[in-house]
């Protein structure tokens, strides 16, 4: 007889932190959809699923894309659609081949509209390397889908010689970040018009798959562990790490690469940066034997130029994240709760 | 970033904490009041305590204008939203903060048309934009955000506007600092004075505290470099015996305040009373509502609004933590039934609500050994 | 409270009495100099922004004389201290 699955998720209804990536996410994961959901591999959740098949080792993701609104400085939701598969497999250490995608379109989406996002996809899908195989399309009622949702999962042969997971990071390793932080984040509150600022800030949203195979070439016994930084930006991504993995992170802040304009918007706004979406960066902890050349590779790269060292892993304070400043202040990072929202206190 | 830059060196910064270090008293124990929650936000982001010498300690003051607001007031400000055509508008600040019944955010999910603003004249601008919607703008802040309410209402008049109001919740710092003072269970040595609410009162209104309380008082910026200095003019201010009001915000703050400000605010608005504060009851004199020339804009005239009490659960020890009494760790819910993602008072919504900032900030620092980053590996 | 952030005025717009651009590490927005009628702003002043109104002008000589002051902490007392060593401390100080 199965063992009856304990719910702990004790919200009565869905609110939009559920979606935001950060702790509220994370309840609706643990405590509803991996107890019901049964079969899966114990251990932390990743961005990816392993299976073998054929003794071959793939992975494979799934993820939606729901952004208002559609087109922003730099990209639009079709190349996130692509891109941000692409990256959860990068990340994961596979080379992403094949997706499908799913439309969920809201009547009265104009065809050209549409039609854009498509191209974009295809464009997307061709600088990544990847092909996409097929898919579904869904039509609801208008006022039902924000004009167009994008769901997209895709599957990818591992990389060579590369595995990740948060159990194998160890007190001493290297935490190195592929670039600037904050710009897609920044890019669409600035697009939704709400706050009316302007700045010449665009979307980072770009396939980091080139960059992992430049550090796999350079460093892939040392890699431990990879992220992309999406929703809840880069403190959430590590605060996930540091729980899972028990350890402390400590990040010297003056080492984290941000574009003086998305610092500045930041400021405006009273934001944190390291809670902002990127969708063309990932993290990744590297054994301190391997971590220059890591880095080096990294910098060498095209797109990673910007790519820092911004910390390293300690035994304590467990299963936190900590950030000094140059002058020697630290604080707690935390997870963010919902989505980050500007104050003016 | 200029201005801000230049006050955030390290070289510097070393320099204001050997000197603090120089001048703090070993035999001594000083108890320091940074009155501005955004002084709040500051010491814990920057990490200033970590600069500071054990025997100062920096005690949290109430000047939250999103954590002295009673939850009454909120379901206030959400009941007009019961009207289809209203459209909500506040500060983030706001959204996440709870009423009886859900914060902004929740409402927002369940249906009302709310909506996150920077400005006063974004609210202005939406009700200008959608003629047929009316307009709310959920107003709060102290001295420092008033004359923007005050002179965005006057914009409003002078453009004729129909379909916009304020939901008036300003409220004022010197009874704020008079309670704290007044209170039996509050002992403190000087205070880290409001570098903001300043730029538009001025330091005059603070002379009464080094005056007749004997307390020295410094006007204090926000980057790491202001507050340090001014806990440096403390310092000396207590060594030598001396108690002024001294202003260390010089760049931005005018001794005598800002006139067309205060012009702007006494046009539009006049002193309540009385006003209830979180966790500090009722305070007269203290808070701001519309005058009666403004009265086509006010939404407590507009909207029929339950004014209902609400008093906090017996549990929650906001009241005290807010006036410095307790740390926010010592009140019995911190870190379990209240918790950022689950808050019981606004002291752990806002973000510089001394709750939310030692609980986002400070709480799991406890196990710590060195913090200075090696050189990356050989 | 609240959180003020320097910007510098980019240009006085014409659209509406009291309406500036400004800028803030090239971040734009209109903001409101309104509250700084008796001392008006112009294009390339410095001015200490909140909730999209111009609250106060920043003082350069007083941010530059500040960073003086700053520089020179400990320095005071360290000359006092050698100048104790010669005895003429009460002589000096203030």
């Amino acid at each position: 007889m199965q063992a009856v699955p304990k719910i702990r998720f004790r919200d009565t209804q869905i609110e939009m932190a559920h979606g935001a990536g950060g702790k509220a996410s994370r309840r609706l994961v643990e405590g509803l959809f991996v107890p019901l959901l049964g079969a899966l591999p114990a251990g932390p959740l990743g961005d990816a699923a392993y299976v073998r098949m054929n003794g071959t080792r793939l992975a494979i993701t799934t993820d939606s894309f729901v952004v208002k609104p559609l087109r922003f400085a730099g990209g639009s939701i079709g190349e996130l659609a692509v891109n941000g598969t692409v990256n959860d497999l990068a990340v994961s250490g596979a080379r992403a081949e094949t997706l499908v995608v799913t439309f969920i379109l809201e009547a009265g989406l104009p065809t050209d509209v549409l039609e854009q996002e498509v191209r974009a996809m295809a464009a997307a899908a061709c600088r990544a390397g990847v092909v996409i195989a097929g898919g579904d399309t869904k039509v609801v009622e208008h006022g039902k889908a924000d004009r167009m949702y994008i769901s997209s999962s895709g599957i990818g042969r591992l990389i060579d010689g590369v595995e990740v997971s948060a159990q194998s990071v160890r007190p001493g390793d290297r935490i190195l970040l592929s670039g600037p932080i904050g710009d897609h984040g920044i890019t669409i509150l600035l697009a939704r018009g709400e706050l009316d600022f302007e700045a010449e800030i665009c979307s980072d949203t770009r396939s980091v798959l080139p960059l992992v195979e430049a550090i796999a070439a350079a460093a892939a016994p040392g890699i431990r562990w990879m992220r992309d930084p999406t929703r809840g930006g880069v403190a959430t991504a590590l605060n996930e790490l540091a729980l899972d993995c028990g350890l402390g992170i400590c990040l010297a802040e003056e080492r984290i690469p941000i574009h003086e304009s998305v610092r500045g918007a930041c400021e405006l706004l009273g934001l944190e940066p390291m809670h902002i979406a990127n969708e063309g960066q990932f993290l990744a902890v590297v054994a301190p034997e391997f971590a220059n050349a890591a880095l080096a590779a990294l910098q060498a790269a095209p797109g990673g130029q910007a790519a820092a060292m911004i910390g390293e892993v300690r035994q304590q304070p467990a299963a936190t994240v900590l950030v000094s400043t140059l002058y020697g202040g630290t604080r707690v990072i935390d997870m963010l709760v919902g989505d980050p929202l500007p104050r003016i206190c | 970033m200029r201005f801000v830059d230049e006050f955030r060196e390290p070289e510097l910064i070393a320099k204001a904490a050997q000197e603090i270090r120089r001048l703090a008293d070993s035999q001594r124990h000083y108890r320091l009041m940074e009155v501005c929650g955004g002084h709040t936000h500051a010491i814990y982001r920057f990490g200033l305590k970590d600069l500071l010498p054990p025997n100062i300690e920096l005690i949290h003051g109430p000047g939250c204008p999103v954590c002295v607001l009673p939850m009454g007031r909120i379901d206030d400000g959400l009941s007009m939203t019961e009207q289809p055509d209203v459209i909500f508008t506040a500060f983030g600040d706001m959204m996440r903060v709870p009423g009886t019944r859900g914060s902004p955010l929740e409402y927002k999910a369940r249906g009302a048309d709310i909506r996150l603003v920077y400005s006063p004249a974004d609210a202005l601008k939406l009700a200008q934009a959608n003629p047929d919607r009316h307009v709310m703008f959920f107003a709060i802040g102290f001295e420092t955000t008033a004359p923007s309410t005050a002179l965005t209402l006057m914009r409003a008049r002078a453009q004729g506007v129909r379909n916009f109001s304020v939901f008036c919740n300003h409220v004022t710092i010197i009874p704020a600092i008079r309670a704290i003072l007044d209170s039996p269970d509050m002992r403190l040595d000087a205070f880290i004075g409001p570098g903001h609410v300043s730029t538009v009162i001025g330091c005059r209104p603070y002379e009464w505290i080094a005056r007749h309380e004997g307390k020295p008082i410094v006007v204090s910026g926000f980057e790491p470099l202001d507050l340090l200095e001014s806990i440096v003019m403390l310092l000396r201010q207590l060594r030598e015996g001396r108690a002024e009001v001294e202003n260390q915000y010089k760049r931005v703050v005018p001794w005598e305040g800002n006139r067309a400000a205060l012009h702007a605010m006494a046009e539009v608005f006049q002193l309540r009373p009385y006003f209830e504060w979180r966790g500090m009851g009722f305070i007269s004199q203290s808070a701001l509502r519309l005058r009666d020339s403004y009265a086509e804009f006010d939404a407590e005239q507009r909207f029929r609004i339950p004014g209902i009490r609400v008093t906090d659960p017996k549990a929650a020890q906001c009241g005290e933590v807010l006036k410095g009494v307790l740390k926010p760790a010592q009140c019995k819910l911190f870190g379990n039934e209240c918790t950022p993602e689950r808050p019981v008072g606004a002291l752990m919504v806002s973000s510089e609500g001394s709750c939310a900032a030692y609980y986002n900030y400070e709480h799991r620092k406890a196990a710590l050994t060195a913090l200075t980053m090696p050189a990356p590996a050989p | 409270m609240c959180l003020a952030i320097p910007g510098r005025i980019v240009e006085l717009l014409p659209e509406r009495e009291n309406l500036a651009l400004v800028e803030v590490s090239g971040v734009r927005r209109k903001i409101d100099v309104g509250l700084l009628a008796e001392d008006p702003a112009k294009a390339g002043d410095w001015v200490l922004i909140h909730v999209g109104f111009a609250m106060s002008k920043i003082s350069e000589r007083d941010a530059a004389d500040q960073m003086r002051v700053l520089a020179m902490l400990g320095e005071d007392e360290a000359a006092m201290q050698e100048i104790e060593g010669y005895g003429l401390v009460h002589a000096i100080r203030r």
